[in-house]
């Protein structure tokens, strides 16, 4: 347990972000992380969640509103916050040409500490690399690096882990692994705020916020928001599928078909039957073809959100070019 | 007769000192195909791609792209490629019809062409009023689609995608796989990696590769069937852990 428990170890008060005069990059951000709790803000390229990092790791001042780690504010405790939290920025932070272990005992002193100190706290992770010791990080690959990159970023043990995609171009099997480690990082009560364009890793957060251009479209538990989803969601399957994609988008009660892997997702209003859009794919022969009910996924739940904040007319006049 | 093919490798090999980053890797690619280049980071995907783009000399074996061979005629498979990658496709601080020009300007395009073919693309993307904007002032959605165009707009026989779709929102994601199906349909192949498993499953074909190797390839339908798999990510998880 942390000494000082009473206060959430995250707290955003209705940040803003602005760059210049015109660009908005954060609008009205709130939310609080508990302890030990994997909070992921999941959002594609551009939505702001490099900016609320910035703001949160004391490298950007918010333009609206504050924040807090740890009970300590932003802007004028930032010296406190940058001993206590651990930083892993979007792009691969390390010293290239310093060696796996060089890098690792390098950020170890800028934090008054050693590597042999707090080499429990990295063991679970730092084991996967440490045959390659005396490799330049450089010359690394991206699963390895982003290994590296979290091993340097717990180094001085931190209350709070600040890790901006983390796993972008990395492949799926090494991000299944690297969310392991979060999981027992966490369950040693560091609490850990994580970014992810991809959806599918949402799932692995105790509570998520969908963030798209700038705002916060909803706060939850991963379960929570697809319970929230209420469309009338239909998967399609056929042995033409690019076909029956521009099929199914020219029926009038549809509200929006998109490729799944190897299904359609389409969305239909809430009078129209299975039996109905079963019926219009036979009359206009596109060949065999499977269709049924099926649970949204985080990616549908957040095409649906974005949608139906500013796209409302898109689907009305059916502009899928 | 035989499928034309836009890809052929025989015993594709590349080494870098002692490591064999690339080892004996054979395999074929219709006219056409959307073939995706699947494997763990450090599998030598981006080895084998750069020596078919004619942009690496291979160490061992033979490739022929788009009826070249990428280690005589660098030059002609270059000219007859497309190339785009999520980190570097357009110039930010050009306009777009300047990005147009350069790239057209590049792959030897005459300037009359190229005039043409400017207006035809933004009609045809819906971006007329967006012609002398800086690129980098876009939405992320319509770089994308301008990327893929520039890529494709000296009307290569093939073009490569490395990680085209990385940090792009769903829809746009999705929108961008229709326009690479709508280019397949128009006799491009498309050469692409990604590492969403769900994108895998839009592909004609896969190969998973591993450890320089090619572990697998087949149409993702008789991947899942061969390795017991439900989707694609299992199929993936399968065959890199063996």
């Amino acid at each position: 347990m942390n000494a000082n428990t009473t206060v959430k170890p995250v707290i955003c008060r209705s940040v803003g972000k602005k760059y210049g005069n015109n660009i908005v990059a954060l609008n009205n951000i709130s939310f609080e992380a508990e302890y030990g709790e994997i909070f992921g803000l999941i959002g594609p390229d551009g939505a702001g969640k490099t900016s609320i990092f910035h703001i949160l790791a004391t490298l950007a001042l918010p333009s609206k509103g504050s924040a807090s780690v740890l009970g300590f504010d932003t802007v004028s405790d930032f010296r406190q916050i940058r001993q206590l939290i651990g930083y892993m920025p979007g792009r691969f932070s390390l010293y290239q040409d310093l060696t796996v272990e060089e890098n690792l005992r390098f950020f170890a002193t800028l934090f008054n500490t050693t590597v042999e100190a707090n080499y429990k706290l990295v063991k679970d992770i730092y084991s996967h690399i440490e045959a390659f010791a005396k490799r330049r990080a450089g010359a690394l690959s991206g699963g390895m690096k982003q290994k590296l990159a979290l091993s340097c970023a717990l180094i001085h043990k931190p209350k709070v882990l600040f890790l901006d995609e983390p796993t972008t171009g990395v492949d799926p099997v090494s991000r299944k692994e690297f969310w392991g480690m979060l999981k027992r990082l966490k369950e040693q009560g560091i609490t850990i705020i994580v970014s992810t364009p991809y959806m599918d890793e949402a799932t692995m957060c105790d509570r998520i916020a969908l963030i798209n251009r700038g705002a916060f479209m909803k706060i939850d538990t991963p379960a929570a928001i697809v319970e929230s989803y209420a469309e009338n969601l239909f998967a399609v399957r056929g042995n033409r599928m690019a076909n029956l994609l521009k099929l199914l988008r020219s029926h009038s009660k549809v509200k929006t078909s998109f490729a799944f892997g190897d299904v359609h997702h389409v969305t239909v209003e809430s009078d129209t039957s299975i039996d109905e859009i079963k019926r219009f794919i036979d009359e206009n022969n596109s060949g065999e073809v499977e269709i049924y009910s099926v649970e949204p996924t985080i990616e549908d739940c957040y095409m649906w959100y974005s949608l139906s904040e500013d796209k409302k007319t898109e689907i009305n006049n059916k502009v899928f070019k | 007769m035989n499928v034309e093919k836009a890809v052929k490798v025989e015993g594709l090999t590349k080494k870098f000192g002692e490591f064999v980053a690339v080892d004996n890797i054979s395999f074929d690619v219709d006219k056409g195909e959307i073939f995706g280049f699947l494997g763990a980071n450090g599998a030598g995907k981006t080895t084998a791609m750069k020596m078919l783009c004619g942009l690496s000399k291979p160490s061992g074996g033979r490739a022929n792209v788009a009826g070249y061979d990428i280690a005589s005629e660098a030059e002609q498979v270059k000219r007859n490629a497309g190339y785009m990658s999520q980190r570097f496709s357009l110039y930010e601080d050009l306009t777009v019809r300047e990005n147009i020009k350069l790239f057209g300007g590049i792959y030897g395009m005459s300037a009359a062409n190229i005039k043409t073919k400017t207006e035809y693309l933004l009609e045809n993307l819906g971006m007329n009023s967006e012609g002398n904007k800086l690129v980098g002032k876009l939405p992320l959605g319509w770089k994308q689609k301008l990327a893929f165009s520039v890529a494709i707009f000296h009307n290569p026989k093939i073009v490569f995608l490395d990680e085209p779709t990385g940090g792009v929102d769903p829809s746009t994601r999705r929108r961008f796989w229709e326009m690479i199906y709508d280019a397949a349909e128009n006799g491009i192949t498309i050469f692409v990696t990604t590492h969403y498993m769900d994108e895998a499953e839009y592909c004609n074909r896969v190969s998973i590769m591993v450890n320089g190797r090619i572990k697998a390839l087949n149409t993702p339908a008789n991947l899942k069937k061969q390795f017991n798999s439900t989707n694609m990510d299992e199929v993936f998880r399968k065959i890199t852990a063996e």
